[in-house]
């Protein structure tokens, strides 16, 4: 019972980042019906970045909540600055051509991030000191003892908090009405004096943003990275983000922390080497009795 | 041009240098390097402002001759010639293209060096075609083809190294095999549409990767599979030293010993196995179940109201393209001797993936161009090693943002109702 507990409590942790991720690939979905490839390479990037920001604000001895807020906001902003690049380079050019075009340009371009991180950064793995240490116990009296770190707190409150603002940005502001205009029927919206191309960068922007701060907390939970750590998360994200019914934002969380608790559970009860074959298989299953995942609509074929 | 432009342009430029800083500012500027226990920044600002002086002077070049109004009309007419010219004479291309591949290996200037390029080229040819079979004619978009591959190599590695069979019998069990697979995969998955098929058979080809690095009884986990047997010359193997009771080809025509016997004989080996993967696919295009699969691809809907049953007609595709997989995957575990899971990884689905879009999806002719090229960059790229990839990877996205279509855009019915109206 007590190991269940410590397993749910690092699968709700994992789900969190997988979570944010999904975000990214949903909302692109959702606005120009294409699977951003590139989306899990713009995380790794993020978490360089934000690697990058720690080893320098750790040397100047501030407080750690001001180093930790510093850090987001400095991993948010540039990692925004690459997803509006790539999003500007490799798929507003081929906006309306046909299906497959847009999904190789963003595999090309995620080959490119990968290798010019390696170029730039070295292919060795970056280790971190770990800053939050200690966390809270529970059931002392029972042979295993379960566990919560501060960190985990950190992750699962940060994460909750973010997903309020960008719940509000959706439904309540003008840009997310923008942006889910956009999603139903672009031309429509662009008649009505939206600008399209914007809200589309737009998208990218947010959705990049949120792919940095889980890269900022995979730093903090793993204090390992290396350029390759993008395309596993990004296919893990991706499925969370089809088995909650993608281009459906409630459901990329709620798939993210399915994803998590699944390969928390299958690398706690089943077999550690192979939990990432949970993931895959888990989205094989799911797209085989609900295409259309678990909050999503249903897709109708048109003639 | 008036002034007006110039300063606007140039303002543009400047904004893209700060996005550039931006960009290349903490990546590239601030590398970490680890030094004893922890990390530490070594900055390298002299490469930024390099990188960022390109992109403003990149940008307002391109400003000023969009201004003028030329573009980029040099690349795209230069190609719609090609792609017309290739069209035009397919044929001869296609018999000239042969006849140089035959020659090849005893051209004077060819060397051992120009020889393994070409044996890799063929192969990614050959897989490409395979693919083509797939994402080319039936239009369902497949991203973990290298599973089939490796599906390929492995039952070849495992069937010669455990029974001591000959390539010749083991490269149809390993074809058998792939299919099998293909089979097995397309079964449960080919009812998904487009970008969901190809985000599965992804999934797929991961899975059997892992597969094939955790399973150490059969596959020997990530240290591979060693001693492959090497294919022989209709039972004359190519050996310095052949064993007792055995005759080696150098001294069956009694030539002087050479490695080059062997891959040269490789190289013809994979030519015709590629050969016989585009005759097949030029031919089954003519079949009722060819047809079925470009009207699939064409437009489904109707293609099941005129009573075509769209899974088998789908699964008939991805065990056909799933089988020249395995055989391409049987004839690189011969060729290297040594087998393991790192060369079976997404990114050479991505490659195989790439040459088939690229070339022009259901061109033949295109898969050769395309594979010509984007190993031919990797290649030339090989003294900067680190940088092949990227300059790969950005061919890719190039070729599409100028030829969104492929180098040779064909996707022309191979029948037309009334005759080929011009």
């Amino acid at each position: 019972m007590e190991y269940f507990i410590q397993q749910l409590v690092n699968g709700i942790t994992l789900g969190s980042i997988y979570g944010l991720i999904a975000i990214g690939y949903t909302m692109v979905y959702g606005i120009i019906g294409m699977i951003n490839f590139a989306h899990g390479d713009i995380f790794m990037i993020g978490a360089f970045v934000a690697l990058i920001s720690f080893i320098i604000f750790g040397l100047t001895g501030v407080a750690l909540p001001i180093i930790l807020l510093l850090v987001l906001l400095i991993a948010m902003l540039f990692t925004a600055c690459y997803g509006w690049t790539v999003e500007k380079l490799a798929y507003k050019p081929l906006r309306g051509s046909f299906r497959l075009a847009p999904l190789i340009s963003a595999l090309g371009m995620s080959i490119v991030l990968q290798n010019y991180v390696q170029v730039s950064q070295g292919a060795r793995v970056k280790p971190m000191q770990p800053l939050f240490s200690g966390g809270l116990e529970f059931f002392k009296n029972s042979e295993f003892i379960v566990t919560v770190s501060y960190l985990q707190i950190f992750i699962v409150v940060l994460t909750i908090i973010l997903m309020g603002i960008f719940t509000y940005l959706i439904t309540k502001t003008d840009l997310g009405r923008a942006q889910r205009a956009c999603e139903q029927d672009r031309t429509m919206t662009a008649l009505l004096g939206i600008n399209v191309d914007r809200t589309i960068s737009i998208t990218f922007i947010i959705g990049s943003s949120l792919a940095s701060v889980a890269g900022m907390m995979f730093v903090l939970y793993y204090g390992v990275i290396d350029f390759y750590i993008g395309f596993l998360a990004g296919i893990k994200a991706f499925t969370a983000a089809v088995l909650g019914g993608i281009g459906s934002l409630p459901g990329a969380m709620l798939g993210g922390l399915l994803i998590g608790l699944i390969e928390t559970f299958w690398a706690g009860y089943v077999s550690l080497e192979y939990k990432d074959v949970a993931a895959f298989s888990v989205l094989i299953i799911v797209l085989i009795f609900f295409p259309t995942g678990f909050l999503g609509k249903p897709d109708i074929e048109k003639v | 041009m008036e002034k007006k432009d110039i300063i606007q342009s140039f303002k543009d430029s400047l904004f893209t240098g700060l996005i550039a800083l931006a960009l290349f500012g903490p990546i590239v500027g601030l590398r970490t390097v680890s030094k004893g226990e922890g990390l530490f920044i070594a900055p390298q600002w002299g490469v930024v402002f390099l990188l960022v002086g390109l992109c403003i002077l990149g940008r307002f070049l391109i400003n000023i001759n969009s201004a003028r109004k030329t573009e980029f009309k040099i690349f795209s007419s230069l190609s719609s010639k090609f792609s017309s010219i290739t069209e035009d004479k397919a044929k001869h291309f296609a018999i000239t293209g042969i006849l140089f591949a035959v020659v090849f290996p005893f051209l004077p200037f060819t060397d051992r060096y120009f020889m393994d390029v070409a044996i890799m080229i063929l192969t990614y040819i050959m897989l490409g075609w395979g693919l083509n079979i797939v994402v080319g004619l039936a239009g369902l978009l497949d991203l973990g083809y290298v599973a089939f591959y490796a599906v390929g190599a492995y039952s070849y590695a495992l069937i010669a190294t455990t029974f001591g069979w000959s390539f010749w019998i083991c490269l149809p069990l390993a074809g058998v095999f792939a299919a099998f697979f293909g089979i097995l995969l397309g079964f449960p998955v080919l009812r998904l549409r487009g970008d969901y098929l190809a985000i599965v058979t992804l999934g797929f080809g991961e899975i059997i990767r892992i597969i094939l690095i955790n399973w150490y009884e059969v596959t020997n986990g990530p240290d591979g599979i060693t001693g492959i047997p090497r294919p022989s010359f209709f039972g004359l193997p190519f050996k310095r030293s052949p064993d007792e009771g055995e005759t080696s080809f150098h001294l069956f025509f009694n030539l002087e010993y050479s490695t080059m016997h062997r891959i040269i004989f490789l190289y013809y080996l994979i030519l015709v196995l590629a050969l016989i993967t585009n005759y097949f696919t030029l031919k089954i295009r003519k079949l009722p179940v060819g047809r079925a699969w470009e009207a699939l691809r064409e437009d489904e809907i109707a293609c099941k109201s005129l009573g075509v049953n769209p899974t088998n007609t789908k699964l008939t595709a991805f065990a056909i393209g799933a089988m020249f997989g395995g055989f391409a995957g049987s004839f690189f575990a011969t060729r290297q001797a040594f087998i393991s899971p790192e060369s079976f990884t997404f990114i050479e689905s991505a490659i195989i993936v790439a040459i088939v879009v690229l070339g022009g999806m259901g061109s033949q002719t295109g898969v050769v161009l395309a594979s010509i090229f984007l190993i031919g960059i990797t290649e030339m790229f090989r003294d900067l090693e680190q940088y092949r990839m990227i300059a790969f990877g950005g061919a890719m996205v190039l070729i599409m943002v100028f030829k969104p279509k492929g180098i040779l855009a064909n996707r022309k019915p191979t029948i037309l109702m009334h005759g080929d109206k011009k």
